[in-house]
């Protein structure tokens, strides 16, 4: 399995839209924390980026790449090596490779200029949030065997996670206004990663002060230490589901 | 060796593979003929476990391959068309492929030389012929000395020297003992390899017999022409 990991890692980092991302990456945290004279502010900024590309980058890196590695993935499946471990070291190449470029393009000036916990909170949630969706891109790339489909799929996932899923909340919050819907709310936060990502690094800015009531509710559920706890493991179980059902339906497949 | 049981394979609504059931046994040159689409590169996928059958069941030495995984090691597999990443170089390719093998055992490197291949060892994948690749796909089956060769179209797209070098290697290897299992639908080429013939149609079995058998009873010579003669007869 570590050969094989080695394989798709050096082939990943060789690869010119790896280093574009990295140097993108590195270039827009740069730019922030310089711009903003206070290092919060600068901050907040990088976050929306972060929730947006991030997600975005993952999810069409990795199908893009699962497409393109068919002859590969075909190779190795007619060698004497488990299904489970091809696929296991695929998802594990992509999760490095893209954690190597978020922590070298984010956590390095993120450490620079905010050595604290939001900032670690921050570089940890981003980290997970990039593993979290190769894992969902994995799962939508071994479902569809269509090339288009699966990276047309790929962007309605992300279109859901960081648009729709914001404006289904905000309806049923209108629909549902006359009743006390804070607490409900955490949970539905935790059924999509980049709103909880969100909340979660917010929440250690002292701008959650201006989030009202929710806020409120937010704030003593995700300030505790099991809160915290509890939100992390969401963002595991987030990873492990998509590679759990990934794994079952590659283990079945016909090449 | 290998042993299919009632395997049946369908992709949708056709059917690849109906109900076949076939017993090769160590030493055998086993060709596997068929009209297109009748379904023999399915079976040797369900034998290497690239597809997974619907029904029925596989065994490799008597183990089912359902669960298992290690047995390839003891198959080299030719594909019909060979596809790596395109990428990489032969050479990195014959280098991947060793480190994923990791075996003790010594290298059968005589198809890298006499297709001439280590002269071409930094050229792309990408960029080669389908007869280069073909000869790739046929040196890599033979490297790691496997007890079982599986040959899906080996002469397919390879001009006629090369077709003759493979040719001959088959001969050597089945007279050291091992299983060889080629596909093909041009008959002439493989006359005088063969010890077995398995004729499929439609996804179904039709016929599994030596070759004298087969020339005794139908009186011809020739294997195309015994295979032609066996088929009329079914036909009426």
């Amino acid at each position: 399995m570590k050969k094989i990991v080695k394989y798709i890692m050096t082939d990943i980092l060789r690869s010119r839209i790896m280093i574009i991302y990295t140097i993108v990456l590195l270039a827009t945290s740069f730019t922030l924390f310089s711009l903003e004279d206070n290092a919060n502010k600068g901050l907040l900024s990088l976050l929306n980026i972060i929730l947006i590309i991030v997600p975005l980058f993952s999810l069409l890196f990795s199908t893009i790449y699962i497409y393109n590695s068919a002859e590969f993935i075909e190779l190795l499946v007619s060698q004497p090596l488990q299904r489970k471990s091809i696929w296991q070291s695929f998802s594990i190449g992509l999760a490095i490779s893209l954690s190597l470029a978020f922590i070298i393009g984010i956590g390095l000036p993120v450490l620079i200029f905010q050595f604290n916990t939001i900032g670690l909170i921050l570089i940890i949630v981003g980290t997970l949030l990039g593993i979290i969706f190769v894992a969902i891109a994995l799962w939508a790339a071994v479902q569809i065997r269509d090339k288009a489909k699966g990276i047309g799929m790929a962007i309605l996932l992300w279109m859901y996670f960081s648009l729709l899923f914001d404006g289904f909340v905000l309806f049923l919050l209108f629909q549902f206004a006359d009743y006390p819907l804070e607490k409900p709310m955490i949970l539905v936060s935790a059924l999509n990663p980049i709103d909880l990502g969100r909340v979660l690094i917010l929440l250690q800015l002292d701008i959650s002060a201006m989030m009202g009531y929710t806020g409120a509710i937010f704030k003593d559920f995700f300030g505790t230490k099991l809160g915290l706890s509890i939100a992390f493991i969401t963002l595991l179980v987030w990873v492990l589901i998509p590679l759990y059902f990934s794994t079952r339906k590659f283990i079945r497949k016909d090449l | 060796m290998i042993i299919a049981n009632n395997v049946t394979k369908n992709y949708g609504k056709l059917i690849a593979l109906d109900n076949v059931s076939v017993n090769c046994k160590k030493g055998e040159c086993i060709i596997l003929i068929g009209p297109n689409g009748s379904g023999k590169t399915t079976l040797i996928k369900c034998i290497l476990g690239m597809a997974i059958p619907d029904s029925g069941f596989i065994t490799f030495n008597n183990n089912n391959i359902s669960k298992d995984w290690a047995y390839r090691a003891a198959i080299g597999y030719m594909p019909q068309i060979g596809k790596y990443p395109e990428h990489m170089t032969i050479g990195q390719v014959l280098t991947m492929m060793k480190d994923i093998r990791n075996t003790e055992k010594p290298l059968d490197e005589d198809l890298i030389k006499s297709f001439k291949l280590d002269g071409l060892l930094n050229k792309r994948m990408g960029t080669l012929s389908g007869g280069t690749t073909q000869k790739v796909s046929a040196a890599l089956a033979f490297l790691f000395n496997p007890a079982v060769l599986i040959l899906d179209e080996p002469t397919a797209g390879l001009d006629p020297i090369a077709s003759e070098i493979l040719k001959e290697k088959i001969l050597a290897e089945k007279d050291n003992g091992k299983l060889i299992l080629v596909t093909s639908h041009i008959l002439s080429d493989l006359d005088d390899l063969v010890t077995e013939v398995i004729y499929m149609q439609e996804g179904k079995l039709c016929f599994h017999q030596s070759i004298d058998k087969l020339r005794d009873e139908t009186g011809e010579e020739k294997l195309a022409k015994a295979i032609a003669r066996v088929m009329l007869e079914k036909a009426n």
